[in-house]
């Protein structure tokens, strides 16, 4: 199964990940549960709003999956979208599977619902929270085109566990959105050696903004989910206050550098440009007392 | 409004908030009841540093002052947008100060929140919008994207969306439209400092806003397609 996750769509990442024939979907397209703001702007609608929901199987625990589709609006998030998504944490704090296990490739907010996202993207941060307190791990996994931006940067997180590949790209605004806002010379959102140095798998790894990284296969992803399943680490104020040390230790320590490459100049790497070179096992083994955190 | 005026309206009986910067910080006394105080100002744009600031603020709270009400005062422009700060994870620091705001709910603290002048997007997210009571003055400006930037984005003409805005309040800028949307559970005009103590006195910690959405006419589907989640098979 060397799969290509980046390449694949929502249905195929949880058809490839989850055990065979265990997924159940919860309100499937057959359900017609679509956004009716799209209809308003007369723009089409997708059955499933975007993001397909239900419950299944990995290595026989039962886990509650919500999996973005990239290819209907870039995975933005609008009310249903939204509340699907919280629907499935919800649950979760009630039924109490052995995790949650979100597939996130979104820009964040949907523009062409923006209040109704934005309450939405806030509802699922504080449901994954919920979910956390409840016992149950929510796992992030973020390889996709799109990458995980906007508010839902933020949910993720708030989540126990990030697993990215190295195409995964995970951060708040977007390259273009500072492009436009602040012009080419803050960052040049077409130049993706830059992009992938400030928000790529790679770099989110070595600062300790995600905590597995992984080949862009579906085998490799699964893997990692199943060794994730068990971390549901006590969500405790000695934990956040722990990770108040490294956050501000972090601004100290790379707040003045410039590109991503002096942060890892800083962390051990004397030849930062050889990072993009090597492969997972390569990188992994390398980054060992060379990563943040 | 200025905070200075917001503040000193808020706790008539008074109030030691101070300004650091764009950061707001202190305390103000409500009735009997000590009311910390955690908020921006400027519009500020929250950068991993005043996200960070914040966010100890609230740790401090929770364990020097056990149960002590959070208030936050919210002027926000968003999230600093800003190639450095995103390349330091400016997502997991606003994630770190929704943690921290969650914590202090789970430790008992009535977390309110007033936008006294701008919530936008991502600024908004890490701190007001995890408040249990989130209100705002009604002449406050809240929002994802002005219209002329959303008709740009969206390729539908600003015109069509002022004409769609009258009818919806899915995606106009406005506190009425967060209102309406359960966004926002209350505007607060008139007497402030009435307005907090009432809030103090109903603050729970449920997330209330999707049924509040429903009841208000503003976001008709969200509460039933999590009811729908939670029965289905």
């Amino acid at each position: 199964m060397t799969r290509s996750y980046y390449e694949s769509n929502a249905r195929a990442r949880i058809d490839a990940l989850l055990d065979a024939d265990s997924f159940h979907e919860w309100l499937p397209a057959d359900a017609r549960v679509t956004s009716p703001h799209l209809a308003t702007l007369e723009l089409p609608a997708a059955f499933d709003d975007g993001v397909v929901i239900g419950r299944g199987s990995i290595a026989g625990k039962q886990i509650f999956i919500a999996a973005q589709e990239g290819g209907f609006m870039g995975g933005a998030v609008g009310e249903v979208h939204g509340a699907k998504i919280v629907g499935v944490l919800e649950r979760a704090v009630r039924d109490h599977p052995a995790a949650v296990l979100l597939l996130l490739e979104t820009g964040g907010v949907r523009l062409q619902e923006a209040n109704a996202g934005l309450i939405a993207v806030s509802e699922v941060m504080r449901a994954i929270l919920s979910a956390r307190a409840a016992g149950v791990p929510v796992i992030v996994a973020i390889g996709g085109q799109y990458g995980c931006f906007g508010g839902m940067g933020i949910a993720a997180r708030c989540a126990s566990t990030i697993i990215m590949s190295e195409e995964g790209r995970l951060g708040l605004s977007g390259p273009e959105v500072i492009e436009t806002a602040r012009g080419v010379e803050e960052y040049d959102a077409r130049d993706r050696a830059l992009v992938w140095r400030t928000v790529g798998g790679k770099h989110r790894y070595l600062l300790g903004e995600c905590d597995v990284i992984v080949p862009d296969s579906m085998a490799a992803f699964q893997q990692a989910i199943i060794a994730s399943i068990n971390n549901g680490d006590a969500w405790t104020l000695a934990a956040l206050e722990q990770e108040h040390e490294i956050l501000s230790e972090r601004v100290q320590r790379f707040g003045k550098c410039k590109d991503g490459r002096d942060i890892w100049r800083e962390l051990g790497w004397a030849e930062p440009d050889a990072i993009a070179m090597l492969d997972n096992d390569e990188f992994v083994k390398a980054a060992q007392g060379r990563r943040a955190k | 409004m200025e905070w200075r005026k917001v503040a000193d309206q808020l706790f008539p009986a008074g109030h030691q908030v101070r300004q650091d910067g764009d950061l707001l910080l202190g305390e103000g006394h409500c009735g009997e009841r000590i009311v910390a105080v955690i908020g921006t100002t400027n519009h500020a744009e929250v950068g991993v540093e005043l996200a960070l600031a914040m966010a100890a603020a609230v740790i401090e709270v929770i364990r020097m002052h056990p149960e002590r009400p959070i208030l936050f005062l919210v002027d926000t422009s968003g999230q600093r947008l800003r190639h450095r700060d995103e390349m330091l994870g400016l997502n997991g620091y606003m994630a770190h100060l929704a943690k921290c705001v969650e914590m202090a709910r789970r430790w008992d603290h009535p977390i309110i929140s007033l936008v006294y002048e701008q919530a936008l997007s991502g600024g908004f997210l890490a701190n007001g919008m995890m408040a249990d009571v989130c209100a705002s003055l009604p002449e406050a400006e809240i929002r994802v994207m002005g219209l002329p930037a959303m008709a740009r984005v969206t390729r539908i003409s600003e015109e069509r969306l002022t004409q769609l805005s009258v009818s919806s309040p899915v995606f106009a800028p406005g506190a009425k439209n967060y209102l309406a949307m359960g966004g926002l559970d209350e505007l607060w005009e008139g007497d402030l400092s009435a307005c907090l103590t009432k809030a103090l006195e109903h603050v729970d910690a449920t997330d209330h806003r999707r049924k509040r959405g429903l009841e208000r006419g503003g976001r008709l589907l969200a509460d039933s397609v999590v009811k729908r989640v939670l029965s289905s098979a």
